[in-house]
Order: structure tokens, then C-alpha cells, then sequence
């Protein structure tokens, strides 16, 4: 009951946001914050790191991008294709990784980003290193411009919800239940008659096609798809990023998210200009000493001890 | 008595125009955002001596142009469009930007030329290369100031031809790039007169490059192309240096390398490198002096991409200085009406495409005996005239040109 007060408090303060926070920077933190919580579905819940969520987040990037500008698919078409061709890339993606445990995991998830990485540089519809630019925001279900930014921010919270929504029922399902136990003890889960793999890579496919809604609605917001998108930095960005926020907690990574973005957004233009990576890795380097369980985590366990 | 009443009214008089000019100024001053590499790979081509080039700009017109004050906004990209994107289209709503300035690498560049676009502001390109941003990317307020691909493949390229490198060979970075730089530059070779022998394709990027520059030597080529940019080239040069490729008489074209890259790798590696450049520091007195007071800030001294960046941002405040107003429309004519002239360009002219078209040069790295100073690194073969290197405008497939 409280979480649900908390979560409406969260939405109304995301509602009224945009009157006093510049939209188009709050619509990369929501994109972003989808991400990673896309992201933490599967390291939070499932227990697997997997090293190569660039190549979704990227991909559905590119993909609604060729579909939209090219094709000339409607806005919201474009991007359900996007997240849908993440999905596919999660499963051939998630077949081969899920075989493997651990380091292997994160090794082959990322082996096979690198090979999706190199797919986007050397593919002509991609732009290579230019990126694929000028993709029209076109309207929303036909009737609403995007090119406002106040309506962009809608659409966008409206997806972020949505994705929200799903990620917070799968973890709290049966289905999510059955995650948890795998993550915490395979065997065992094995032995209670539980077919593991599928399991594992329905979350997998999961996390992947939302991980790819949020590229895609990122798409859409910044007209551009590039390969910074794709990069195994963005791969390494989003693990930061929950764990920076909390790892397993519904919050954590949203919070996370925001607050590297925002990191990155305002030291940008500070004195600190050259330095926003070495900041990030401060702030990496002191959250996994210091709070392990990251700020939502953390929180949450204060919380729990007091009452 | 009346002499005093004709100065009140004189001084009141340029009150009054003043303050009628700064009224022309959207939102009381002129606001230049300038977004550029301050921590990654073009941090020393480009990034804070960008700034620095800019606030030098500002300088000679005191910080003051047409009764408004100047504002230079800065901001780090990190070599990402979406973050430069984000930046430019909150300067533009926010901050009231009139215009954006350097954006180096080209993916910023096109994401920033599609803010200008929407949003009517005037976008000074300097660092980015690439030459679709005055062809099929082109914007009608997207002006190129400094160099682009064409000019270093194309200049480079006939330069040496017509100095007598006629048969070449070319290391080429294995993605649509590389390929595209070799394709201008063998197409040039080939209109002067020369042939290309072959070429290695490397991975991008590529750290090892023995067995290339192996290929490179047996094919007998005068000339070595490079086509690749960044830490290939650099490797690629110190490879060539290893194996005495200069030594044994071939030559290495680098097709994109910057003063800094030369002064990374000394000039015991790079002596004898060909290259392209938009702007030397050496070239005559005035560049020594500016550059002179560039060092003085930096500890640096000029790459071509900051030089043009000050030369960009002197221009455009010449234009508002001239018309009184920061109007884009009106600004833009007028920047087009003058010849650019300062210490980067003599008489540079400004297409409709948004091409600067300035002179280039074909520079030879010197050896260490021939350098006499710190930086004192190229010695200019060959000044190609602008319209060589940049092609005519009817060349351009800019659609609004």
C-alpha cells in the first residue's frame, strides 16, 4: 500500500516536472532510467550480468531510426518495431549466452555486442560514424505534434510508465518469484522441477526487447541514432547505473540513471568540463565501498532496521 | 558653451544609438555556445583551446559588439551526438544562444545542424571533417569554416601527384570511413595522372600495423596513403618509422593529421609525413603573433581547427558589428557579403552552400635537424588555392545552395 502512495507521488511529481526542469533533458533521464531498469531485470532478478545490453539499447535505436526516416512508419510503429527487433536480437543473442554462468556469461554477451557494434560501423544505413541523424518526431497516434517538446515529454512518460509497469509485474509475478529462486540457488530450483533456461531467457528476451523500447523512444526524442549508442561503454554505463541506484530494488536503477545523467548533463558545461569521466568513477569507486547496496538499497535497509 | 552642448549632444546622440542597436540584440547580448571535445580523443584538436580561441575572438571587440554584451557558453559533449544534441536545443530554448560554434566530429555536427535548423541559429563548424555537412547534410545556416574531407583527400592528394608522388598505395581503415577517404583520393590520383598500386585494409582500430606497412613497401608505390585518422594514423606513422619506410625513399601521406598528432609523435618519427593543413602557425607575421598570444594561454601552440574556430567566431561577430542586429537572416547575409579576412584566411568567401572556402596547404613534416624551436615542425611544399581544394559550388549536392 505504501509503495502504491509512493509510486502515485512519483507520477504526479513527473507530471508537473517539466513546468520547472527542461523537457528534453527529463526525457533522456526517462529513457535512460527505462534502461536500466530494463537492465536490472536480469541482473537485479535474474542474477546474470550480462555485459552487452548496449547492442539492444543501440540497436532498437537504429532500427526505429531506418523505420521511421526511411520507411516512413508512424512514430509509435516505428518504435514498437525498434523494441521488437531487440527482442529478436535477444533470443539469438540469449540462446547462445545463457548456456554459461558468470564471467562467461558477461564474456559471451559481450563478445556478442562487439559483433553487433561492428554490424552499426560498417553497415551502410547506419551513417557509420556519423550516426543515423535528422529522424522526424513525426505525431503521436496521428493527432498530436511531436516536435513540441511538452508533448515529446509526454509520449515518452506515457512509454516509460508502460515499460515501467511491466517490469514491476514481471518481478512481483510468479514468473519473477521463480527468477529470484534461480538466481539464489540454481540447483535447487532445477530439483523443484523449474526448467531454468526458459526461464532464463524469457528474462533475457524481456529485458532486451524494453532495454530496446527505451532506445528507440530515445530515438525518437534526439532525431539521432549513433554508435555511442551501441558502444560497450553504454554497455558498462547502465551496469554503473544500477548499481549506483540499488541493484534488485524496483527504484534503484531509475534513480541510478538519473543521477548519472544528470551528472553528466550538468558537469558538462561546468569547470569540471574535462573531467565528467573521472567524476563518474569517483562516485563508482565510493558507492561500491561505501554502499554497497547502492542509494535505494541502502535506504531501504535504513528504513527496514528503524521500524 | 556651445562647444559643450555640441559634445552632450554628440555623446547623447551615440546614447541613443546604442541603445537603439542593442535593441536589435535578442535578449540584450549575444550569446555563442560553443560545444566541443574537452576529455577524449579530439581534447588536444580541439577542445579547451577552442575556447580559448573563441574568448580571443571576443577579446578584440572588448567583450562588447553593437552596444550588447558577448556570452560564450561552453560545454563538454564527450563525443556524443545525443548529449550535444540535448545542450544545444536547451542553449536555444533556455539560454537564448544565438549561435553554436566549433563541434568537432561530425556526428555532433549533423545533430547540432538539425537544432539550428529548427530552431533558425547559426551553427560555425570548425572541428567536424566531414564533407556532407556543405553537400546532402547541408543546412541553410550551417556554415563549414575550417577544412573538410574533400579538401585534405583532394588537396593532398593531386598536391603530391603534381610534385611528383605518382604511384600509391594505401593503409585504409576497414569501415565506411576509410573507404570513402580512399575512393575521393584515388579518384584525384587518377584525374592527375598517377595510379593507385593497391591497398591493405586494417581493422579499425588497429594497433599492430607491421604487416601492412610490409605490403606497403613490397608494392614499390612512391606513396604511402593513409586513410585512416586519430591513433591509426599515429600508429600507422610510427610503424613506417620502424620499418625505415622514409628512409628507403617511399613517402607517408597522412590524409588526416593535426599539428598536435606531430607533436605527440616527434619529429624523429614523423619527419618527411605530407599533409594537409588549413593553417600553420609559421606562415607570415601576423598568424606568429596571434599564435604568440595563443601560446602564451594555452602552452600550445594553434592547430588549424582553433585558429578556424576564432576566425569563425570574429566573423560572425563582424556581421552583428556591421548590421547592428543579431538576427540570424540578417547576420548570415551580411557574413556572406564580406570577404573573411584575418590572420586564418585572406579573402576567404562564404557560399551559399556554407562552404568557407579558404586556401589550403600541403605541409612536409621537417626533420630534426631542420627544426630550430619547439613547434617549429612543417614546412609548407604548396599553397592550393581554395577553390582547388574545396571544388566549385557547382560541385555541391547541397540542396538549398
Amino acid at each position: 500500500m505504501n509503495s502504491k502512495i509512493g509510486y502515485l507521488l512519483a507520477l504526479a511529481a513527473l507530471l508537473v516536472l517539466p513546468l520547472a526542469i527542461y523537457p528534453v533533458f527529463l526525457m533522456k533521464l526517462l529513457c535512460f532510467a527505462l534502461f536500466a531498469s530494463a537492465f536490472n531485470l536480469i541482473l537485479g532478478y535474474g542474477g546474470l550480468l550480462s555485459f552487452g545490453h548496449a547492442a539492444f539499447f543501440g540497436g532498437a535505436a537504429y532500427v526505429t531510426g531506418h523505420a521511421i526516416k526511411v520507411w516512413g512508419l508512424p512514430t509509435e510503429l516505428g518504435i514498437l518495431v525498434g523494441a521488437g527487433g531487440a527482442g529478436l536480437l535477444g533470443v539469438a543473442i540469449g540462446m547462445l549466452a545463457i548456456r554459461r554462468q558468470g564471467i562467461y556469461f558477461a564474456m559471451i554477451t559481450l563478445a556478442m555486442a562487439q559483433m553487433v557494434y561492428f554490424l552499426f560501423v560498417s553497415a551502410p544505413f547506419t551513417g557509420g560514424e556519423n550516426g543515423l541523424q535528422g529522424v522526424p518526431r513525426g505525431t503521436a497516434l496521428g493527432l498530436i505534434d511531436l516536435s513540441n517538446d511538452l508533448a515529446m515529454y509526454y509520449f515518452v512518460l506515457a512509454i516509460f510508465v508502460l515499460g515501467f509497469f511491466i517490469i514491476s509485474r514481471a518481478v512481483h509475478s510468479p514468473f519473477g518469484q521463480v527468477l529470484s529462486a534461480i538466481r539464489d540457488n540454481e540447483a535447487r530450483a532445477t530439483s523443484l522441477g523449474y526448467d531454468v533456461d526458459r526461464y532464463k531467457l524469457l528474462a533475457f528476451v524481456l529485458s532486451a526487447t524494453l532495454a530496446g523500447l527505451a532506445g528507440a523512444t530515445k530515438t525518437v526524442v534526439f532525431q539521432l541514432a549513433s554508435l555511442t549508442d551501441a558502444h560497450w561503454h553504454m554497455s558498462g554505463e547502465v551496469v554503473l547505473m544500477t548499481l549506483l541506484g540499488g541493484l534488485g530494488t524496483i527504484a534503484g536503477p531509475a534513480v541510478g540513471a538519473g543521477t548519472i545523467v544528470t551528472l553528466q548533463n550538468y558537469l558538462a558545461s561546468g569547470p569540471l568540463g574535462a573531467w565528467v569521466p573521472v567524476v563518474l568513477g569517483v562516485i563508482f569507486v565510493v558507492c561500491v565501498l561505501a554502499f554497497r547496496r547502492g542509494v535505494v538499497g541502502e535506504i531501504s535497509a535504513l528504513i527496514k532496521k528503524s521500524f | 558653451m556651445t562647444l559643450f552642448n555640441k559634445f552632450m549632444a554628440t555623446t547623447s546622440g551615440l546614447v541613443l544609438l546604442a541603445s537603439a542597436a542593442a535593441a536589435e540584440i535578442s535578449g540584450g547580448a549575444v550569446k555563442i555556445g560553443l560545444l566541443t571535445d574537452m576529455s577524449g580523443t579530439y581534447s588536444d584538436v580541439a577542445g579547451s583551446g577552442t575556447v580559448t580561441a573563441a574568448e580571443m575572438a571576443i577579446e578584440e571587440f572588448g567583450g562588447t559588439v553593437a552596444g550588447a554584451p558577448i556570452e560564450l557558453l561552453t560545454a563538454d559533449h564527450q563525443n556524443k551526438a545525443d548529449i550535444a544534441a540535448n545542450k544545444a536545443r536547451e542553449w536555444g530554448d533556455t539560454e537564448g544562444v544565438d549561435a553554436f560554434a566549433e563541434l568537432v566530429t561530425t556526428s555532433v555536427a549533423l545533430a547540432v545542424f538539425e537544432v539550428a535548423k529548427q530552431q533558425n541559429k547559426i551553427a560555425l563548424v570548425s572541428g567536424a571533417a566531414s564533407s556532407p555537412l556543405t553537400n546532402d547534410a547541408c543546412i541553410p545556416t550551417g556554415l563549414h569554416w575550417t577544412y573538410n574531407t574533400r579538401a585534405l583527400a583532394v588537396g593532398t592528394g593531386s598536391a603530391i601527384v603534381k610534385e611528383g608522388g605518382d604511384s600509391w598505395f594505401f593503409l585504409t581503415a576497414d569501415y565506411a570511413f576509410g573507404e570513402a577517404l580512399q575512393r575521393d583520393v584515388t579518384a584525384v590520383v587518377e584525374a592527375e595522372g598517377g595510379q593507385v598500386l593497391g591497398a591493405a585494409k586494417h581493422p579499425f582500430p588497429a594497433t599492430d600495423f607491421s604487416s601492412f606497412i610490409l605490403q606497403a613497401q613490397a608494392s614499390g608505390a612512391k606513396i604511402i596513403g593513409l586513410a585512416n585518422a586519430g591513433g591509426d594514423t599515429i600508429n600507422a606513422i610510427k610503424a613506417a618509422n620502424e620499418f625505415g619506410v622514409i628512409a628507403a625513399g617511399q613517402k607517408v601521406a597522412g590524409l588526416l593529421v593535426f599539428l598536435s598528432d606531430i607533436h605527440a609523435l616527434g619529429l624523429d618519427t614523423a619527419q618527411g609525413l605530407l599533409m594537409t593543413v588549413s593553417f600553420y602557425w609559421d606562415l607570415n607575421d601576423e598568424t606568429r603573433a596571434w599564435s604568440q598570444k595563443f601560446f602564451e594561454k594555452t602552452g600550445r601552440m594553434p592547430t588549424g581547427v582553433q585558429a578556424g574556430t576564432y576566425s569563425a567566431v570574429r566573423h560572425y561577430l563582424k556581421a552583428i558589428e556591421a548590421t547592428g542586429s543579431d538576427d540570424t537572416d540578417t547576420v548570415l547575409a551580411k557574413m556572406r557579403e564580406m570577404p573573411v579576412n584575418d590572420m586564418f584566411a585572406q579573402n576567404g568567401v562564404l557560399r551559399t552552400d556554407g562552404r568557407m572556402v579558404h586556401d589550403m596547404y600541403l605541409a612536409e613534416v621537417k626533420k630534426p635537424e631542420e627544426s630550430s624551436a619547439p613547434w617549429d615542425y612543417l614546412k609548407i611544399v604548396r599553397t592550393i588555392p581554395g577553390e582547388e581544394a574545396f571544388g566549385p559550388l557547382s560541385e555541391s549536392t547541397c540542396p538549398t545552395k
